[in-house]
């Protein structure tokens, strides 16, 4: 591995699985979560249990066009019905405006962006205006009393057919994003692109075409790789776009006091939401107090909130009175944020032995209706870290589409990454006559591994650290692959069994964020919390760093969260699995703050040095015994001695938003935050090798998965519960793109005709193993103090890939060129002796 | 005027308490009325807001219309008898294992404890394009729309396309056709009664219904004979998920065997058309041969003569083959115990009887 001495290499490859806990009292260790009972009791309130006095119910009108304009709205006749308050349309909502992000840079306007209501819709189901009435019956009768004249404009639903030339663009200025140019500022920056008949000859084969791709990187020697390959595969394959449905729609509740919104909703985090409500409504932060206690999932779409929360925050004001915003299943389908489709054919290189020599890889990324995304450029940077190509070329062109709005999904292009590139892997296994595992094993990442593009300086990006070889040895271990391998049955009857393995990454992290702790006159520890309530347990679980620090009970800790009002520090969003290795870093820090503020009390209050006492059981004592505190007594003090200790001074190198905190709160008890410095030298990944079997049945095309198994490299195990049931979760929602979950697309008309569960098909728990398996090695992340990553996303790739792999062991490798794989694909297939028709061709 | 969906709109909730008392109320609204029995299709209608009834009649309060009957010629279910509860009774499972099979995998637990046998056999069709309220020949307008060169027609029919291409969803039906069940109907002035194949049509028929019932009438009750009771039976569905999935297609055959040859048999698919099929030309020609694999490649391939397939649904054809040649056949029943035994949490085909 370059860049690794033998030494280290050595010291990698010698770690081996420790058990959970080990040498901890409370990391490691199961428990139940603050919050746990209120949610198994139904006492939690999600944003759609909040009542107010006199509140007003809205609902949403949605363009049945996927493009148009609007020309002319008639309310009259709504406005006159008893009991309607109100409209609110695209002209009460503020447009386009620069802000200042959390750096002090300012962000210019993006007039491309998206607006919580709009006159010129550029997807079916686009929010257009929004009634506000006494109670949602009469909301919807009103709505049906409006008139709305609309033009419609043209359209398109596959990027593919966008680039054909004279084809439509999903807008009026153009169909492909492409990157600033340099002096440019900003984002993304629209153009229009077209592909020539010729670039679409492979068409017909069913090949992806490869016209001009406005994004591009590489490194190695490509073609020197391809000449030295034993074995060149060129593989063409689409991916599903997906929508998040989070079971908890995007519904919000709104009501102004004192000039100052309170707005209730979920999110993904309570923290950094603030900044968002007020840049959408163009406010002051400070006038904004967000609450959200419990949200019902994110997975990517509600990293701060979700923008159509402006709708009753504005009718609210407009009408002076409390407005609810409870948005349906369909409306979720339309504005609830979806995966991007990836269409990608990718050349790769193989020597004898397994290895990887060379990728070549084009990908043609669906933008959707609003703004590009990253996908298409995680795509290239997380095969790049997973197989560890010695060359390679990534090119990419996001195109617009007038199709639901994209945002991140659970990894985020490293989910298409690994359903692209684990059946290429799987199938050149075969050709090569090597093991699955062993295949993997030898492109497998190690140690402080390269990743991504060469920077300006030609250097690439190292990760902090990865134990992915042990995974899949351990993994392949419990999963008895060489025993399942040798004994899988030849066809029984109209059965056939298949294995597959896949390796899974992504990112596991961030870091420089505040921890804030307060020890109350009474000797409670309450610690502040500005993590969203997503339900991994995230949000409860990284405290215990700190509360290891201190060396207290569990049951002593009381943790606030879920309310702007009540003082939170400054805190990551949980997005891209950062919170886990994020916040226990805070803790920790925190942690080691106020160990360090109690010991100064100690010291100042009964002599000696702060070095002479140690902290533990809610005492601060000195060592080797004699006079010590309580915990109480030494809040009681900080508060007589004021200052840092009582939080009249605040820890410099916090957050301003942590400062405002402590400062709120001063004299309540001692009072402590910290920022983390922690030093790393490397990118947070997290890793898992994951293995499944399935057995399908060729008559029928069904199948089903026999067995599962997640083997996890996420660092220390925080809590296992928590994680295996992401392990597994995340599993399923990658799985979930193998087995069904789907759009369905009319594209004469350009809308979706799928939008209900038992039309779109999110799997069900019986759709995956009753005993599905995880693990994890539990080797601590040697460059974060408590050891831990997140572990959010890294399955669902492997979840996806290992099935698809299964499914092609067990039926050939020429049934699927996309996901998902459902019985129509396979029969048609296997009808015709060659992949299925029109494999180029989405949403069906 | 703007459309919304999602938000029920009023209706007069009316709850006879007998059938006498549903009949004359379907009587005195006529048009104007809504049945509805256990309302799992009916509230997505009408929460859609593309039906908007004036009155609602609600049969859940009838008790006559619910419960498993023995009499001396078989059994008579009440049309309100909840799916789950034929699933688990008795004398069905005794005498119909067939049937109690096909209800169990009509969609999930809780559908199948609050939908109902006469919801079940009396529900329309779940075509995506006239579910969303487009304006297509079903629901009284001009066009199909999921019979286009790019309409999105993956579960639709392959057989009896007549402008729609929508099937019927039913589970149920196919088995009861093969169980030679015979419907009974009632209005405030008559009753009569149809055969299970009858009470099923098709759009040559009427494109707006799936079934025989007029205005004013009520199906009551379904009697199964005991016609093919011991007989041994076969029902597979097929279907994207393990649960909560309307079939791509579903088989049941009641076939009674003497030395290995077919002696009588009764088959229907259903999915595959607007009408569930009894494939009267197979039984006519398996009648007499040996229940082996070549008649059962025999039936599939008669089965799927005429089959028309759309765009995306040429899968249908094979699969009706497969389907069909495993309603005399069997499928690998050694495989589905072993995965039975393996994972109880997913329900696999296997013989019933």
């Amino acid at each position: 591995m370059a860049g690794m001495s033998a030494i280290e290499l050595q010291k990698a490859e010698s770690e081996t699985p420790r058990p959970f806990g080990a040498g901890y009292k409370l990391i490691g260790k199961d428990y139940s979560t603050n919050d746990l009972v209120a949610k198994v009791t139904g006492k939690a309130k999600y944003a759609e249990d909040f009542r107010a006095e006199g509140m007003l119910f809205c609902r949403l009108v949605l363009s049945p066009m996927p493009h148009a304009r609007v020309k002319r709205i008639n309310a009259e006749k709504a406005l006159a019905m008893p009991g309607v308050r109100g409209i609110l349309t695209p002209a009460d909502v503020p447009g386009h405006a620069d802000y200042v992000n959390d750096n002090g840079t300012t962000i210019k306007a993006n007039r491309w962006g998206e607006l919580a209501l709009t006159d010129e819709p550029m997807y079916q189901g686009e929010p257009i205006l929004a009634v506000a009435a006494v109670d949602e019956l009469t909301a919807a009768n009103a709505i049906e009393q409006i008139e709305i004249e609309m033009e419609p404009l043209p359209f398109t639903t596959d990027p593919l057919e966008s680039l054909r030339p004279g084809s439509s663009n999903a807008r009026l200025d153009g169909n492909v994003w492409i990157p600033p140019q340099p002096g440019q500022h900003g984002g993304p920056q629209l153009t229009v692109l077209k592909w020539t008949e010729e670039d679409f000859a492979p068409y017909k084969e069913g090949r992806l075409p490869m016209g001009h791709a406005p994004e591009e990187w590489s490194y190695g020697d490509i073609d020197a790789g391809f000449k030295n390959a034993a074995l060149v595969l060129d593989e063409t394959f689409l991916t599903p776009d997906v929508s998040h449905q989070c079971l908890e729609p995007r519904t919000t509740m709104a009501h102004w006091q004192n000039g100052k919104l309170y707005l209730y909703t979920g999110t993904q985090s309570t923290f950094q939401t603030v900044p968002a409500i007020a840049r959408w409504m163009q406010m002051d932060e400070d006038k904004v107090v967000f609450i959200s206690e419990y949200t019902g999932g994110g997975f990517g779409s509600k990293i701060t909130g979700a923008l159509t929360l402006v709708v009753p925050a504005l009718l609210s004001k407009k009408l002076n009175a409390p407005v609810m915003m409870r948005i349906s299943r369909e409306e979720e389908q339309f504005i609830g944020r979806a995966r991007p489709g990836i269409r990608a054919r990718v050349k790769t290189g193989f020597a004898k032995d397994g290895r990887i020599t060379a990728v070549d890889m084009f990908l043609v990324s669906d933008a959707g209706s609003y703004g590009s995304n990253g996908d298409g450029g995680a795509c290239g940077s997380i095969t790049s870290l997973l197989y560890q190509p010695p060359a390679m070329r990534w090119r990419n062109i996001t195109v617009a589409t007038n199709t639901p709005p994209r945002s991140a999904q659970s990894a985020p292009g490293g989910m298409q990454a690994i359903a692209i590139m684990e059946p290429i892997l799987a199938k050149a296994a075969r050709k090569l006559g090597i093991d699955q595992v062993a295949l993997r094993r030898v492109n497998s990442p190690e140690g402080k591994a390269e990743y991504g593009p060469p920077n300006h300086e030609g250097k690439r990006a190292r990760v902090t650290s990865c134990y992915l070889k042990q995974a899949l040895d351990y993994g392949a271990k419990q999963f008895n692959w060489q025993e399942r391998v040798a004994n899988k049955p030849k066809q029984i009857g109209t059965k056939v069994r298949g294995l597959g393995v896949a390796l899974s990454t992504y990112h596991g992290g961030s870091t420089g964020f505040d921890g804030l702790i307060v020890i109350t006159p009474e000797g409670r520890v309450r610690i502040h919390s500005g993590i969203g309530n997503l339900g991994t347990e995230a949000l409860i679980d990284v405290h215990r760093a700190a509360a290891e620090v201190l060396d207290i009970p569990w049951d002593s800790v009381d943790i606030v969260w879920g309310d702007t009002s009540k003082h939170l520090p400054y805190t990551c969003h949980s997005g891209g699995s950062q919170t886990v290795h994020a916040m226990t870093r805070a803790a920790h820090a925190v942690g080691l703050e106020c160990r360090q503020r109690l010991q100064e009390v100690a010291a100042k209050s009964l002599g000696g040095q702060p070095g002479d006492y140690e902290v533990a059981n809610l005492r601060v004592s000195r060592k080797g015994g004699g006079a010590g505190m309580s915990f109480a007594q030494a809040a009681q003090h900080a508060i007589k001695l004021g200052g840092i200790y009582d939080g009249h001074d605040v820890n410099p190198d916090v957050n301003k938003a942590t400062k405002q905190a402590v400062t709120a709160m001063a004299g309540q008890g001692l009072i402590a935050s910290a920022r983390d410095k922690f030093p790393h030298n490397g990118d947070s990944f997290s890793y898992l090798a994951c293995f499944a079997e399935v057995e399908a049945d060729v008559e029928t095309g069904v199948y089903r998965i026999v067995d599962y198994l997640a083997y996890a490299d996420v660092g220390t195990v925080v809590h296992p519960a928590a994680l295996g049931g992401q392990v597994l979760g995340r599993s399923t929602l990658g799985i979930a793109h193998a087995i069904g979950q789907k759009w369905v697309i009319d594209p004469q008309y350009g809308v979706m005709v799928a939008m209900r569960f038992y039309q779109n098909k999110p799997p069900t728990i019986l759709d995956v193993p009753v005993n599905m398996k995880w693990n994890a090695l539990n080797i601590p992340d040697p460059e974060t103090p408590v050891g831990a990553r997140g572990c959010g996303e890294p399955p669902v790739g492997g979840g996806c890939a290992s099935i698809l792999n299964a499914l092609a062991d067990a039926l050939g490798d020429n049934i699927f060129q996309r996901a998902p794989v459902n019985c129509d694909t396979i029969l048609t297939s296997y009808e015709a002796g060659r992949p299925m028709q029109e494999p180029l061709v989405a949403h069906i | 005027m703007a459309v919304i969906r999602d938000v029920m709109p009023a209706f007069d909730l009316l709850q006879p308490g007998s059938v006498a008392e549903a009949a004359k109320l379907l009587d005195q609204y006529r048009e104007d009325a809504w049945v509805m029995a256990g309302g799992m299709d009916s509230l997505d209608w009408l929460k859609d807001r593309i039906k908007k009834p004036k009155v609602l009649v609600d049969l859940s309060g009838i008790d006559e219309l619910k419960g498993i009957r023995q009499t001396s010629k078989g059994l008579e279910i009440g049309s309100m008898t909840t799916l789950t509860e034929i699933a688990e009774h008795p004398l069905v499972r005794k005498d119909f294992g067939l049937l109690a099979e096909a209800v169990s995998l009509v969609a999930s637990p809780q559908i199948r404890n609050q939908a109902t046998i006469g919801g079940n056999v009396s529900q329309d069709a779940r075509c995506w394009y006239y579910r969303a309220g487009w304006p297509c020949y079903r629901a009284g307008g001009n066009i199909c729309y999921a019979d286009t060169p790019v309409g999105r027609n993956r579960e639709h029919a392959i057989f009896g396309a007549e402008r729609c291409v929508a099937v019927n969803p039913s589970d149920s039906a196919p088995a009861l056709i093969v169980l030679d069940a015979e419907f009974i109907i009632r209005s405030s002035t008559d009753h009569r009664g149809v055969t299970a194949e009858d009470y099923f049509i098709g759009p040559k028929t009427d494109i707006t219904r799936m079934h025989s019932l007029r205005p004013g009438e009520l199906l009551t009750a379904i009697r199964i004979p005991y016609t093919w009771a011991g007989t041994k039976f076969y029902f597979e569905k097929v279907r994207d998920r393990n649960v909560w999935d309307f079939p791509l297609m579903n088989v049941a055959s009641a076939m009674e065997l003497t030395g290995g040859n077919i002696q009588r048999i009764r088959l229907a698919v259903n999915a595959v058309a607007a009408r569930p099929m009894r494939l009267g030309n197979v039984e006519a020609a398996v009648r007499g041969k040996p229940a082996n694999a070549a008649t059962g490649e025999m039936a599939g391939k008669m089965a799927v003569q005429g089959a028309i397939p759309l765009q995306f649904n040429a899968y249908k054809i094979p699969l009706m083959r497969n389907l069909v040649k495993r309603a005399i056949v069997g499928a690998s029943p050694r495989q589905a115990e072993n995965a039975l035994a393996r994972d109880p949490g997913v329900q696999e085909a296997a013989w019933t009887s």
